[in-house]
């Protein structure tokens, strides 16, 4: 008896392991806040002194279509007009988008519910493979081929939003795939049975029932890929031509905020207004990684609500 | 068999600790250089080779472009700043604290795609060319082709010197623009009627460097100033260097330096420039 008593007086062994546990992960999470805020901090603090400290307005920024740091315009205020590479990214996003859909719901299609065998077998390995190359590859196949191809077919310099398109299209491809397989396979099998008891073919129950039913989850398959197209930034400046001016076509050189950035960073001196509008694109790209993340919640939420 | 394993970790531990005090016997020492990516290469290959020379004394060199360079210097957190620009052409530096120390020069050619039927320009036909005034290469008795602008990135170097050169108020259209030379030769080497610029150790058979008023871009033509599109490759201290920076900098500026590995990298020696010139442009013959 004196024993047990002595046991339950102490923490035991097992119980101990577990606050120690718990502490590690604790402490892990924390610090992955602190990154996190401290990196929103970082950039937003440096993109608000274009305005605050280079007085520049808020309009001029978003909406002039300019770019030219470092001099001034005929009213005196600098040119940063941010609005040819904010139009930029959001083409090649959502044009990219257009095109990786109907292909990756497809492959997800075949995956799920037609050849789950040699989905598994071939396709899965195959499309976990186009996630591993690194992007430089992409951007260096997209300008040694596409680039002359869009030339030889279109004419111009065949830099520009089509070129950026079709390699982000390749980019983003495996990432609507993977998650659109996740979201068939995530609809209840007897949803499937129920329509075929019903006597619909195989085509009206993945049409009309199993599509149906993972539609929320697709959509968040395509707005993923709308947020790693937005944010690429190498294959893009290799194909785009970063010319900061308002597209005019598809095959006319363009620019992407990503791409300015990347170009520009290395040759501004901290502190200048060249510089500070550069975290200003910085604030503009992390803003929009944050809404494609309520997004995706928002419309987790919606879907879930329906069932 | 415990013992036996702390007897080994023993004798590891035992090792290593001599091993680390063998070590700082040599007097360890290290500065860092920072900035133009032109000159990385440059000052790396000059930085090993004396470091073999001289035991225990480290030179890192990193790059980040000559604006890095320029704001890390300013802000003393570096011991040399590299940069392809005079500091009083950047905004935001307080060149009066900085010391130029001028170790190389590097000419800077237009490049063309080959079989646009020119060779030739004038000065004013290459400003015309880059200000959108002249935008077929049949304007200039070439071929019936458009011309297609490429920069460099605003802020580049290259770009702020060939600016300085052709352009001189004027401003270039808005055009396509790539950070790398080497990025530009490759493009401007596959797009039919493309024109740019690079440094003349980017000039390869696959473009086309263009003569200005038949003036070949050789480094002889750089070195008594026949050829104007040329920069220094400036590394700043902050103030006077002392200590180890002032050794590698005299170790740059040294005959060894100068003549072999300088010459080797495609830059021209300061000490063959018949003339200098300063930050507004004019030069003197140097004596």
């Amino acid at each position: 008896m004196k024993e047990i008593h002595g046991d339950f007086s102490k923490k035991s062994k097992k119980r101990k392991l577990e606050s120690f546990g718990r502490t590690i992960s604790f402490v892990c999470i924390a610090l992955i806040v602190l990154v996190v805020l401290s990196i929103l901090y970082f950039v937003i603090s440096k993109g608000v002194s274009t305005f605050f400290v280079d007085h520049v307005s808020l309009k001029d920024f978003l909406f002039g279509t300019l770019w030219r740091p470092g001099e001034v315009g005929e009213d005196g205020n600098p040119l940063v007009g941010a609005l040819p590479m904010i139009v930029g990214s959001f083409g090649v996003t959502i044009f990219s988008a257009i095109f990786a859909t109907p292909f990756a719901i497809a492959a997800a299609i075949y995956m799920v519910e037609i050849s789950p065998k040699t989905g598994k077998k071939i396709l899965q390995p195959v499309v976990e493979l186009l996630v591993g190359i690194p992007s430089v590859v992409y951007g260096f196949i997209g300008l040694m081929v596409v680039v002359p191809t869009i030339r030889s077919i279109f004419g111009g310099t065949g830099f520009g939003i089509l070129s950026a398109t079709l390699v982000l299209f390749v980019m983003i491809l495996p990432t609507v795939t993977s998650m659109a397989v996740d979201a068939l396979q995530a609809v209840p099998r007897h949803y499937r049975e129920a329509s075929l008891a019903m006597g619909a073919t195989r085509w009206q129950t993945i049409y009309k029932v199993v599509l149906r039913a993972a539609t929320p989850g697709l959509l968040t398959a395509v707005v993923f890929g709308m947020a790693r197209a937005f944010g690429e930034a190498l294959a893009v400046q290799m194909v785009i031509g970063n010319a900061a001016m308002m597209p005019t076509s598809l095959i006319t050189p363009a620019s992407t905020l990503t791409s300015i950035l990347t170009m520009s960073m290395g040759n501004t001196v901290m502190g200048t207004l060249e510089n500070n509008v550069l975290w200003s694109l910085a604030t503009i790209l992390l803003i929009m990684a944050l809404l494609f993340n309520i997004l995706t919640r928002w419309i987790g939420k919606k879907g879930a609500m329906n069932k | 068999m415990k013992l036996k394993k702390i007897k080994l970790l023993l004798t590891l531990a035992g090792l290593m600790l001599v091993a680390t005090a063998c070590g700082e016997v040599v007097d360890e020492e290290s500065i860092t250089a920072v900035g133009s990516s032109a000159m990385q290469p440059l000052v790396e290959a000059a930085g090993e080779q004396y470091s073999a020379e001289n035991l225990g004394k480290f030179i890192n060199v990193q790059g980040g472009g000559s604006g890095t360079g320029l704001s890390q210097i300013d802000a003393g957190a570096v011991d040399i700043g590299n940069s392809d620009i005079f500091a009083e052409e950047s905004g935001g530096i307080d060149a009066d604290k900085l010391v130029d120390h001028r170790i190389a020069v590097v000419g800077i050619t237009p490049i063309v795609t080959p079989g646009t039927g020119v060779t030739d320009v004038t000065l004013e036909e290459l400003r015309d060319i880059f200000t959108g005034k002249i935008t077929n290469w049949a304007e200039l008795g070439g071929k019936d082709l458009p011309i297609t602008v490429l920069n460099r990135a605003s802020g580049s170097g290259t770009r702020a010197t060939f600016e300085q050169w052709v352009l001189g108020d004027e401003k270039s259209i808005v055009s396509q623009e790539q950070e790398s030379s080497g990025t530009v030769r490759q493009i401007v080497a596959n797009t039919p009627g493309t024109i740019s610029y690079v440094a003349f150790s980017y000039v390869t058979d696959e473009v086309e460097a263009l003569s200005i008023n038949v003036v070949e871009p050789t480094n002889e033509n750089v070195q008594n100033n026949d050829w104007i599109i040329w920069s220094y490759e400036h590394m700043y201290t902050n103030g006077e260097p002392e200590g180890l920076t002032k050794d590698f900098l005299d170790y740059m500026l040294s005959e060894d330096v100068q003549q072999t590995l300088i010459q080797a990298l495609d830059y021209i020696p300061i000490s063959n420039m018949k003339i200098e010139r300063d930050v507004e442009g004019n030069t003197t013959p140097v004596q």
